[in-house]
């Protein structure tokens, strides 16, 4: 068993600071400020907020038991640790043939078209509590074991 | 168990996963014809137009086979299977013998009978080594006539045509990528292709290639018409390379039939890939699907049932996601259907190169060709493998921004709560 990440729509606002923690700690800095004012490359989050009138979530990689967008990636980039259960992607070997895009059952694998490949939740590899799930002020992301 | 694997594209490596996952310790023996690591097939094409390096295709790492306890016979090819002895001979006659065997010996580029096809400057484009004569040759050459405008000869012409060469495209029928996509979406490409300088001719084919003393000068088409050119790719299908079970007793039909469990009719033999003629999540039936996903989830579950896992093949289903010169593209499963028992629904901007069409029978998503916009496509995919009741969202799937949230409560939450 892992732990992963689950969003509870019935107390989600929508405001969206799990995504820019998530861009944030993907950044070169993790500086809110010069993430998104000084850096080159502009941040980019890995999970993905969802909105309907007042529903709203986030959606986040589940790091799948037998994750298709490891089978179907033609560069090897994506690889799932057997030994972590984490699904990583090597964005330096990735091909951008959006092959991960089309298979991801939960449609969490983001096109970053500046760079020309795919990114996608390293569940914030180095820490003990994803960015997005600390940043929650409502406690509408969980990182547990289901 | 001692496992035997011929080939070594993608199913095999799946393969080894698999068993690895079940059988830590059980020797592996692989067998591969070509000369090098497990490749990325698709990336020849990013090789061929200069986007990466040799180095890049390589899609696991170097210990990949030490790593995981594999003999790895590079650059052998296997000759015969004798089933009763559980034994191959290899063309150089050594014999390897197995408990279990798994056939993942891939497809082959089918080359038509035509005048002037044999001898040099002729091609294919599936190896690596493909890649690399065609590399040798590009730099001699000023024009490249490439047979089939299908994924494999369009992703041939791109590459080409990035390498500065002069690139024909021929093709038989009356559109361009007529068998994964749809008219629509073939339009679309063939329009950004013609943009970037690749002359595309329709319904037409290549009768005859001319030489001169012996090298090839040019070709002759179906109506006349010449195109001087200095050497041809065919590109025209890729059938199963099955030879190695011939007299063997295994049944094949278009590729070598498994059942649910990707077995032969052999006990013990296993077949795999683009040569395995598997169950089809959507038809019902079995069907060769050359397509990479395909190749590797069958790979990886054959090699656990050759383990011992009990584990049926869910069944696959065609998808392809392919780029041309910045209009992403993605075809799923049913893209050209019949007009009866099936509904479509459709968005077509030509003038924005956006196309999106969900094909769907008895409220069900059985397919999808996706042209310009294709993030988060693979929510589609789910709904398709999860064969989900769509009624309620259909008039929804093509908005833009179509999510969970568009889902009804239920479905959504099912398919959120899944651990898969």
């Amino acid at each position: 068993m892992m732990k992963r990440v689950y969003a509870k729509e019935e107390v989600c606002i929508g405001c969206r600071l799990c995504e820019i923690a998530c861009a944030v700690e993907h950044s070169e800095s993790k500086n809110v400020i010069r993430a998104y004012k000084a850096e080159s490359k502009r941040p980019v989050p890995r999970n993905f907020v969802e909105e309907k009138g007042p529903l709203t979530f986030s959606v986040n990689c589940r790091h799948c038991d037998e994750p298709l967008c490891v089978a179907v990636c033609i560069a090897g980039a994506m690889v799932k640790d057997e030994k972590t259960g984490v699904v990583l992607h090597n964005e330096e070997k990735c091909a951008g043939c959006w092959s991960c895009v089309m298979a991801c059952p939960f449609g969490v694998i983001r096109i970053n078209p500046a760079e020309k490949r795919t990114v996608k939740c390293d569940l914030c590899a180095g820490r003990t509590m994803p960015a997005c799930v600390q940043a929650c002020p409502n406690r509408a992301i969980v990182f547990e074991e289901r | 168990m001692e496992y035997v694997i011929v080939g070594n594209g993608v199913a095999a490596v799946g393969a080894v996963e698999g068993i690895r996952k079940i059988d830590s310790t059980g020797p592996i023996t692989v067998i591969s014809a070509e000369p090098y690591r497990a490749y990325g097939r698709p990336l020849i094409a990013n090789l061929l137009s200069g986007k990466i390096t040799e180095k890049d295709v390589y899609y696991r790492d170097d210990d990949f086979y030490a790593s995981h306890g594999v003999n790895f016979l590079s650059g052998k090819k296997a000759g015969t299977i004798e089933v009763e002895k559980k034994s191959i001979v290899l063309e150089d006659g050594t014999a390897v013998s197995f408990g279990r065997l798994l056939i993942a010996t891939g497809g082959i580029p089918f080359i038509p009978p035509m005048k002037g096809i044999g001898g040099p400057g002729v091609y294919t484009f599936t190896t690596l080594d493909d890649a690399k004569r065609l590399e040798q040759a590009a730099g001699k050459v000023e024009r490249i006539v490439v047979i089939g405008g299908g994924l494999i000869g369009l992703k041939a012409a791109e590459s080409l045509h990035d390498r500065g060469i002069m690139v024909t495209v021929v093709e038989l029928a009356d559109r361009i990528l007529s068998s994964a996509f749809d008219r629509e979406a073939g339009d679309i490409v063939e329009k950004r292709l013609r943009e970037v300088g690749i002359e595309i001719i329709l319904e037409n084919s290549v009768r005859e290639i001319v030489r001169a003393k012996g090298r090839v000068k040019g070709v002759v088409m179906n109506d006349g018409e010449r195109r001087d050119c200095g050497a041809v790719v065919v590109a025209i299908g890729v059938i199963p390379n099955k030879a190695i079970v011939e007299g063997t007793g295994i049944m094949t039909d278009r590729g070598i039939l498994t059942d649910d469990y990707l077995e032969t009719s052999v006990p013990g033999i296993y077949a795999a890939g683009d040569v395995a003629e598997a169950p089809d999540l959507l038809l019902g039936r079995k069907r060769v699907t050359p397509i990479w996903p395909n190749a590797y989830l069958q790979g990886r579950c054959a090699g656990m049932n050759m383990a011992g896992a009990k584990k049926a093949y869910r069944g696959g289903m065609a998808m392809n996601s392919i780029e041309f010169y910045g209009i992403p593209t993605v075809s799923m499963g049913v893209s050209n259907p019949p007009e009866e028992g099936y509904a479509v629904r459709r968005v077509y901007e030509p003038e924005r190169n956006i196309y999106r069409k969900i094909v769907l029978r008895d409220h069900r998503l059985v397919g999808a060709v996706l042209v310009g916009r294709i993030d988060r496509s693979g929510i589609l995919t789910a709904l398709m493998t999860g064969r989900t009741d769509v009624e309620s969202i259909e008039d929804d799937i093509l908005n833009d921004g179509f999510g969970f949230a568009s889902m009804p409560a239920d479905m959504r939450k099912k398919i959120l709560a899944e651990n898969r």
